[in-house]
């Protein structure tokens, strides 16, 4: 079994957003970055894949250097290799060719992702990746299960879930069910000593993308919160009904 | 020129959010010039076909087969945009929309935003609104591809009617059957309840109620006002709600006219997923829970005590 997970580097959930350069730029100072959270279900499904198949986890990310320290985190979690592609990330299309062109001939029979990046949320990198490849995608992955060639998944309809069969290779992409929280793998100490000399090699990233993120703004700050007092709930039904007017 | 828009349907039934993504493909053809042409494909009687007009469909194409599998969809979308010379095509916010758009884009060399929540702001360039960073922020994107996909963030861009009486056309179109590798199963739906994202009003709660033997009190504050239900994070995690319940960063984005929070804390990563609704009630004993600052109307007070209350005042409302 030979695994690719994406990893992208992302900012920590907790961090409050601004922006730099007359709102051009997404504010990085201070910002701890971290692998995208549903990126972090793919990889630890892939783990617990390769333990029980065998075979090998290689991770790729599009990024500059400063998205090191989070490769060496999927390193210590476990991935046996890394590759990063060398670029300035600035729309799906260029990540989705990047890691395509990587994967094309190298043979993976799983390609996983996370549903999306919880920074630009385009959850379009896994169905483009698959297309330029030719294969099946399935977004948001929800849960797989290898049987030889082929693959048993659960993606999530509107109003329930979907059970599918897709022969290997094909793009999954992950979230929570993948592995459920608690299978959520840590780095330990024995894993971050590892990761120091795991191998990561640098290509350079050379494919365009056609958007363009040119600016960026906070959502409207909201006016103060009317108190309503908790012996008078008919007070802020009546809010709702005729102020609101929402009910 | 027309623009395209993707009308998605189960079982031979358009959603909300189907004739959302024919309302934004109404104004923005208002804007750009031309027609709305909206794309079903699977059997749909024409009368169903025909209340696309309402929000501005000129005129309906009806390809056979279903539109479950997405790379037989994209490859559906992607002739009928050659062949009509389409510029823009738009999906509502739906998986399957998510899933089929980009493999769309690949084929038509298009550029695509996902996560939008306006019109265009001009139209050369192309620069639509998004939403990033998980509702936290909004981002203007320039779109620089002869064709555009633009994917709508659910109940951003609302139902506007914009009457017009869609032409009713039956093509018998195939997807490639390449994707044949692709099986579907089975279907497990989860029980006649409201769909959570296209849900107008959303009850939700928190680890404040203390375990799942209160949620009844939850479910019938949801029934009386006509609500979806929904929770925080750790209370999907321990078990006392369904993971699909899930809202926030990590979980699922809301946008409904009205969301009540109850014993949630108001977390940044809760918040996020919940910023673009409406109005927002916050019930918490707390005066200083964080979520009094997202809030347009707050109690404090112990949620076991209020939500029976609320859900009388509110039955007495609808008589
Ligand atoms: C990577 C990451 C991702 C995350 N993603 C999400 C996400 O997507 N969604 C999400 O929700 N969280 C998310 N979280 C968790 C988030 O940080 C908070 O821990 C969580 O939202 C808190 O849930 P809560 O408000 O239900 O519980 P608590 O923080 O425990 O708050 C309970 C609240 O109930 C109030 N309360 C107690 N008793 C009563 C009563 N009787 N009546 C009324 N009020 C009462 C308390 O005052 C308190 O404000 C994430 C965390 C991480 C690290
Ligand atoms: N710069 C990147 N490098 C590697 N993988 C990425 C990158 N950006 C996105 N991805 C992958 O694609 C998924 C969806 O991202 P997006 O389409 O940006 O929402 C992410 O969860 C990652 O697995």
């Amino acid at each position: 079994m030979k695994i690719l997970v994406c990893i992208s580097s992302v900012p920590d959930t907790t961090t409050k957003i601004t922006f730099a350069d007359g709102n051009t730029k997404f504010n990085t100072a201070g910002v701890q970055f971290v692998i995208n959270p549903y990126d972090e279900f793919g990889l630890s499904r892939a783990m617990q894949l390769k333990e029980t198949l065998g075979g090998n986890v290689t991770t790729v990310t599009v990024g500059r250097a400063d998205t090191e320290p989070v490769i060496r985190k999927a390193l210590a979690i476990g991935a046996d290799d890394a590759v990063r592609i060398d670029a300035d990330p600035m729309d799906s299309l260029q990540v989705a060719t990047e890691i395509a062109n990587y994967a094309k001939d190298k043979g993976f029979d799983l390609i996983i992702t996370g549903r999306e990046s919880i920074d630009y949320n385009g959850g379009a990198v896994p169905g483009m990746i698959a297309e330029i490849l030719g294969i099946n995608s399935v977004s948001p992955c929800i849960k797989i299960d290898i049987d030889g060639n082929s693959a048993t998944l659960q993606t999530i309809i509107d109003g329930g879930k979907e059970v599918l069969k897709s022969a290997l290779p094909l793009v999954a992409a992950a979230q929570k069910g993948m592995v459920e929280e608690s299978e959520l793998r840590i780095p330990n100490m024995r894993g971050i000593m590892a990761a120091r000399s795991k191998p990561l090699e640098v290509i350079a990233g050379s494919a365009a993308g056609n958007a363009k993120f040119n600016s960026f703004d906070l959502p409207a700050p909201k006016a103060a919160c009317k108190m309503v007092s908790a012996d008078n709930v008919e007070e802020l039904v009546n809010l709702l009904h005729t102020e609101a007017k929402v009910i | 020129m027309s623009v395209l828009v993707f009308a998605e349907n189960w079982d031979g039934a358009f959603k909300k959010s189907t004739y959302e993504g024919v309302a934004y493909a109404a104004g923005l053809a208002q804007s750009v010039g031309g027609n709305v042409t909206a794309v079903v494909i699977g059997a749909v009687s024409a009368e169903t076909a025909a209340t696309l007009g309402k929000y501005g469909a000129a005129k309906v194409l009806q390809f056979d087969g279903n539109d479950v599998n997405h790379q037989a969809t994209a490859t559906i979308l992607a002739q009928t945009a050659t062949a009509a010379g389409s510029k823009y095509v738009v999906f509502n916010g739906t998986w399957k929309s998510k899933s089929t758009a980009p493999r769309l884009a690949i084929k038509l060399n298009a550029a695509i935003a996902t996560e939008v929540v306006e019109l265009p702001s001009t139209n050369s360039p192309c620069v639509v609104k998004k939403k990033t960073f998980s509702g936290k922020a909004f981002a203007h994107v320039e779109l620089n591809a002869e064709v555009k996909i633009i994917v709508l963030s659910p109940n951003a861009y609302g139902i506007k009617e914009n009457e017009l009486s869609a032409a009713f056309e039956k093509t018998s179109g195939t997807g490639s059957d390449k994707d044949a590798s692709l099986q579907h199963v089975e279907y497990q739906k989860t029980s006649g309840k409201i769909n959570l994202t296209e849900a107008e009003l959303v009850v939700s709660a928190g680890r404040g109620m203390k375990g799942p033997e209160n949620w009844g009190m939850i479910e019938q504050l949801a029934e009386a006002l006509g609500a979806a239900t929904a929770c925080s994070k750790p209370v999907a995690d321990i078990g006392w709600r369904p993971h699909h319940e899930h809202v926030g960063q990590t979980g699922i984005a809301v946008a409904p006219n009205l969301y009540i929070a109850i014993g949630i804390s108001g977390a940044i990563q809760h918040l996020a997923g919940i910023s673009s609704s409406k109005k927002i009630v916050v019930i918490n004993t707390d005066p200083e829970a964080p979520f009094f600052k997202a809030a347009d109307y707050g109690i404090v007070g112990d949620a076991l005590q209020i939500v029976p209350k609320l859900t009388e005042a509110i039955k007495k409302l609808k008589g």
